[in-house]
C-alpha cells in the first residue's frame, strides 16, 4: 500500500510537471483521485482568477505557477507542530540567538507549506472592486497619473519595439505585461528613494519624469544620452531621479541596494532604497548575500521581484522549488509579502505598506510581485519557440494589467474613450517626434571613449587616444562617420 | 569546513613565519627624505600597525567613512582593524556576513550614495566571489553611467600572498586577474611606512581600488612610521635602490627578497637598480622605461605563477619601447604555474638564489 501510494504520487507528479510544461494542465484530465485532490486543492488556492469568468478559468492551465510542489506529505504541516511548544516545551536549549525547545520525536520540516502563500489584490481582472478588501481610496488625480503613465509604457514599447525591427535602434526590451508593477510601485515611492533597477523597470523612471526625449535619447546613444553612448538601448540611469544606471548583470544591484539603504539609514534620511529583479535573478548569489545583508544590517530597503514567470526561456519550474520569491523572505528573517502584479491598486498599496515599513521600522521588505512578461525577453528572443501563444494571449488580453486598471479608473467616472483616444494619439506623436529628434542629434565625440574610465584619463589612456586618432586620420573609412572626433 | 580554515587563518596571524627578513633601513630612508616635515613623530611600527593607523585616519577625518568584513568588528583575524569598533562605533565599524559577494555589493552601494567604504575580505584567496562585483560593476560604474554615479569611494583591503604555510587558500596573489580590468586601480605596498601613506591615498582616492596587503609582513616588517596623516602618491613608482647593471622590477613581499638578492649581486660586482611599482594599475611605465633606458636589463619577479602574471605586461610594455636599448632578453623570476603549494612552497616561491642566478645569466647574456 504504502509503495502503491508513492508510486502513484511520483506519476502524477511527473505528469503534472509535463503538463505544465506544456501549459496545458486541464483538470478533467485527472483520472487519479489523489492527483485529482492536489489539482482542485492547488488551482484554488494559487489560480487568481475568478471563479465567475469560466472563459478565464478553463484557460487557468495557463497559468505559469502551475508547478505543484505543496501536496500533502506526512511531513507537511508538522511545521507549525514544529514550531508549537509541547509537553515538552520547558525543556530547551540555550543557543546563541535565543532558546530553542527539545523534542524527542524525529520530524524533518517539510520542504512546503501545505498551500501556497495567497496574493493580494483588490481588483479582479474585470477591473471590480472586491468586496470586503482593504482598499484605501486613491485620489483621481493620481489614478489618471498612474493609469496615464502605464499607457504611455505601453505606446513607447509599441513604438520603440518598431524602431528597433525597422533597424534604427540595435536592441529593445519591453515591459509588457509588467505596467502595473513598474508604474504603480513607482508611484508608492518618493522622490527621495533610491532605485537600483534590473532592467525591465523603465516605468520607474517615466513615472518620475524621464521624458520620452531622453528615452530615446539613450536608445539612440547620441550625444544627449547620459551614459555617453556606451551601453547598449534601455541602460538608462538618471542621478537627479535617483534612478541608478542600469547594468545587464543580473541581481548584481541588490547588495548594492542594501549599501545604498544602510548610507540613508546612517544620514538618517527619511528615505529607503528599493531595487527590482526577475524570478530568474533569485537563483543569483546575489540575491541570497543581498537579502542577508539586509536583514543582518537592519537596511532600509525594498526587494521588488517581479515573477513573471519565465527568465528568457527558463520556466520557473526550473528555476526554483520553493512556493515562488516570497517564501525565501522568512528564511533571512525578512517580512514579505506577495502581491498580485497585474492590479495597480494592489501594487500601489502594498509598496505603500513596504515603504512605510521599511522607513519606520528601518528594515527590509521582500515583494513578490505575480506578473507575467507578456512580451519577448528582448528584441533577440522569439519566446513562441518555448512557451506557448494561448498562455501569452491569456496574459495578454484576460489578465492584462492596463485594461483592469482601465476599467477601474472608468467606473469612478475619471476616464473615457474620448480621453483614451486623445492620449494615445498624442503620447505616439510625442514619441515619433522624439524617435526623429533623437536619430538625428549626433553621436557623443570620440574623447567620451576614454574618458570616465577614471576620474582623469591615466597616461596609458591618453597615449592611446592620440594613437587612434592617428588611424582614424589615415584610414577614416574604417570608423563610423557619424562619430565626431 | 570553511569557518575551520578561517579560524586557522586566525592562527596565521599570530605566527607569521620568521623565515623571511627585511631590510627596510635604505628604502624607509629615502621616502623619509622626501617627507622630512614628517620625520619629527615617526615611531616604529610593523605593517599591521600601520594599516590600523590608516584606517583610524581615515575614520576620524571622514565622519562618512566606514570599515567592515568578516570578523573587523573584534579587530580581524590578522588585528588590522584592532580598536576601531571602540573608538568609531559599531555603526562605522562592523562585520559582515561570511559572503564577499555581499561585501563587496554592499560597499558599492555604500560608496555611490557618497561615502568611503573601506571593505576587508578577508584573504585574497576568497576575493573570487566578489570578482563579478568588482570587475562588472565597481570597475564600470562611472563609465556606464557617463559619470552621474561613481563609486571611487570604495577601497578593497586584502592580505595576499605567501606565509610560509598557506597552502592553496591562504597564499595566492591575485593581482593580475584586477590588473586587467580598466576602471579599478591596485595598489601593493612594501612596508609599514608605504602601507599607511598608500592605504590613506587609496581610500581618498576617486577611484575604487583593490589594495593588497603583503600579510608575510604584517609583524615581520617593522620601520620607522610617521604619526601624521599622510599620502604617498599613486601610479607614481619608486626607485628604492640605484643601480647601472640591471633594473629590477617588483612589489609588496616580494621586494624585500629582491632586494637581498642585489646585495648578494653587488658583492658579485653587479650593480641593480630595484624599483617598487606599488601601483599596478594605472602602472608608471616611465620610471621603469627610464630605468631599463639607463641599464639596459630588466628583471620582473612576483609570487603570482609566471604564465599571465603582471611581469608578463611589463615586459611586453618594455620591449616595446626600449627593444634597442635591451642588451638581455628580460627575465622574470616568479611563481610556478602550480596551484599555491603547502610542503613544496619553497620551491614554489621566487627566492633570492633564482633571482640571484637570473640577474647574473641576464647580465653575462
Amino acid at each position: 500500500m504504502a509503495i502503491w501510494f508513492t508510486r502513484s504520487r511520483s506519476i502524477a507528479y511527473y505528469l503534472k510537471r509535463k503538463m505544465s510544461f506544456m501549459g496545458i494542465l486541464n483538470q478533467h484530465s485527472c483520472t487519479n483521485p489523489y492527483f485529482e485532490s492536489i489539482c482542485s486543492s492547488s488551482s484554488s488556492s494559487s489560480r487568481i482568477t475568478d471563479a465567475e469568468n469560466s472563459s478565464i478559468s478553463c484557460h487557468s492551465s495557463a497559468f505559469p505557477f502551475s508547478v505543484h510542489r505543496f501536496e500533502s506529505t506526512k511531513a507537511a504541516g508538522q511545521l507549525d507542530q514544529l514550531y508549537s511548544s509541547d509537553d515538552e516545551s520547558s525543556q530547551s536549549l540555550d543557543f546563541p540567538g535565543g532558546k530553542v525547545a527539545y523534542i524527542s520525536e524525529m520530524r524533518f520540516i517539510s520542504e512546503s507549506n501545505q498551500k501556497r502563500i495567497p496574493c493580494y489584490r483588490l481588483l479582479n481582472d474585470n477591473g471590480e472592486l472586491i468586496n470586503g478588501s482593504d482598499f484605501h481610496q486613491v485620489t483621481e488625480e493620481l489614478a489618471v497619473k498612474m493609469y496615464s503613465k502605464m499607457v504611455t509604457l505601453q505606446q513607447m514599447d509599441t513604438i520603440f519595439y518598431e524602431a528597433q525591427r525597422q533597424g534604427r535602434i540595435s536592441f529593445y526590451l519591453t515591459s509588457v505585461g509588467e505596467e502595473a508593477a513598474n508604474i504603480a510601485s513607482a508611484a508608492a515611492l518618493g522622490a527621495d528613494d533610491v532605485v537600483l533597477p534590473q532592467y525591465r523597470e523603465p516605468g520607474v523612471l517615466l513615472w518620475r519624469g524621464f521624458t520620452l526625449e531622453e528615452f530615446a535619447n539613450q536608445c539612440f546613444g547620441n550625444k544627449a544620452d547620459y551614459g555617453k553612448g556606451r551601453q547598449m538601448p534601455i541602460h538608462y540611469g538618471s542621478k537627479k531621479l535617483n534612478y541608478f544606471t542600469v547594468s545587464s548583470p543580473i541581481a548584481t544591484q541588490l547588495p548594492q541596494a542594501v549599501g545604498a539603504a544602510y548610507s540613508l539609514k546612517m544620514d538618517k534620511k527619511d528615505a529607503c532604497a528599493v531595487t527590482y529583479i526577475g524570478d530568474g535573478g533569485t537563483s543569483e548569489g546575489d540575491f541570497h548575500a543581498a537579502l542577508n545583508f539586509a536583514a543582518v544590517m537592519e537596511a532600509p530597503v525594498i526587494f521588488i521581484c517581479r515573477n513573471n514567470g519565465w527568465a528568457i526561456s527558463t520556466h520557473i519550474s526550473e528555476q526554483f522549488r520553493s512556493d515562488g520569491v516570497v517564501v525565501k523572505g522568512q528564511a533571512y528573517g525578512i517580512q514579505s509579502i506577495r502581491v498580485d502584479g497585474n492590479d495597480a491598486l494592489a501594487v500601489y498599496r502594498t509598496i505603500r505598506a513596504a515603504r512605510e515599513i521599511a522607513i519606520s521600522e528601518q528594515k527590509p521588505i521582500l515583494v513578490e510581485a505575480l506578473t507575467y512578461r507578456v512580451g519577448h525577453h528582448s528584441t533577440s528572443d522569439d519566446s513562441t519557440k518555448y512557451r506557448p501563444v494561448d498562455e501569452i494571449e491569456y496574459w495578454k488580453m484576460a489578465r492584462n494589467p492596463v485594461n483592469r486598471f482601465r476599467k477601474w479608473v472608468e467606473r469612478n467616472g475619471w476616464w473615457s474613450d474620448k480621453e483614451e483616444s486623445e492620449l494615445r494619439s498624442s503620447i505616439r506623436k510625442q514619441l515619433l517626434q522624439a524617435i526623429q529628434a533623437a536619430e538625428k542629434t549626433q553621436k557623443p565625440e570620440l574623447g567620451n571613449l576614454f574618458s570616465d574610465v577614471y576620474d582623469h584619463p591615466p597616461l596609458n589612456l591618453q597615449e592611446q587616444e592620440k594613437q587612434l586618432r592617428e588611424t582614424i586620420n589615415r584610414h577614416s573609412q574604417d570608423f563610423p562617420s557619424d562619430v565626431p572626433m | 569546513m570553511a569557518s575551520c580554515l578561517r579560524r586557522y587563518g586566525r592562527r596565521l596571524s599570530v605566527s607569521i613565519c620568521e623565515k623571511r627578513e627585511l631590510s627596510t633601513a635604505c628604502e624607509g630612508q629615502i621616502i623619509l627624505q622626501q617627507h622630512q616635515q614628517l620625520q619629527q613623530t615617526a615611531k616604529s611600527m610593523n605593517l599591521c600597525s600601520a594599516i590600523n593607523q590608516a584606517l583610524h585616519l581615515a575614520l576620524e577625518t571622514d565622519p562618512r567613512s566606514y570599515v567592515f568584513g568578516e570578523d573587523v568588528s573584534f579587530g580581524g583575524v590578522f588585528r588590522c582593524t584592532t580598536g576601531l569598533t571602540e573608538r568609531f562605533g559599531k555603526n562605522r565599524v562592523f562585520n559582515t556576513p561570511l559572503c564577499e559577494q555581499g561585501i563587496v555589493g554592499f560597499g558599492i552601494g555604500l560608496a555611490a550614495m557618497g561615502n568611503r567604504a573601506i571593505a576587508e575580505i578577508q584573504f585574497a584567496d576568497y576575493i573570487y566571489p566578489a570578482f563579478d562585483q568588482i570587475v562588472n560593476e565597481a570597475a564600470k560604474f562611472r563609465y556606464r553611467s557617463g559619470n552621474q554615479y561613481d563609486c571611487g569611494g570604495l577601497t578593497i583591503r586584502a592580505p595576499y600572498g605567501a606565509v610560509g604555510h598557506g597552502g592553496h587558500y591562504h597564499s595566492q596573489s591575485p593581482e593580475a586577474f584586477f590588473c586587467h580590468v580598466p576602471g579599478i586601480k591596485v595598489v601593493i605596498p612594501r612596508s609599514p611606512l608605504q602601507a599607511k601613506g598608500l592605504l590613506l591615498s587609496c581610500i581618498r582616492d576617486p577611484n575604487p581600488v583593490v589594495f593588497f596587503e603583503p600579510k608575510w609582513l604584517y609583524r615581520l616588517a617593522v620601520e620607522e612610521v610617521p604619526e601624521h596623516d599622510y599620502m604617498l602618491p599613486l601610479s607614481e613608482a619608486e626607485v628604492i635602490r640605484e643601480g647601472s647593471d640591471i633594473t629590477l622590477v617588483g612589489w609588496g613581499a616580494q621586494l624585500s627578497v629582491m632586494e637581498q638578492a642585489c646585495t648578494d649581486a653587488e658583492k658579485d660586482g653587479i650593480s641593480c637598480e630595484l624599483i617598487d611599482l606599488k601601483t599596478l594599475i594605472p602602472w608608471d611605465r616611465e620610471t621603469v622605461e627610464a630605468s631599463v633606458r639607463k641599464t639596459g636589463r630588466l628583471l620582473i619577479s612576483h609570487e603570482a605563477p609566471v604564465t599571465g602574471g603582471f611581469g608578463a605586461e611589463i615586459s611586453a610594455s618594455i620591449v616595446e619601447r626600449c627593444f634597442l636599448r635591451l642588451e638581455a632578453p628580460i627575465a622574470r623570476v616568479c611563481g610556478l604555474d602550480t596551484p599555491f603549494p603547502l610542503v613544496f612552497e619553497p620551491f614554489y616561491m621566487p627566492t633570492k638564489n633564482k633571482i640571484l642566478d637570473a640577474i647574473k645569466s641576464t647580465v653575462n647574456y
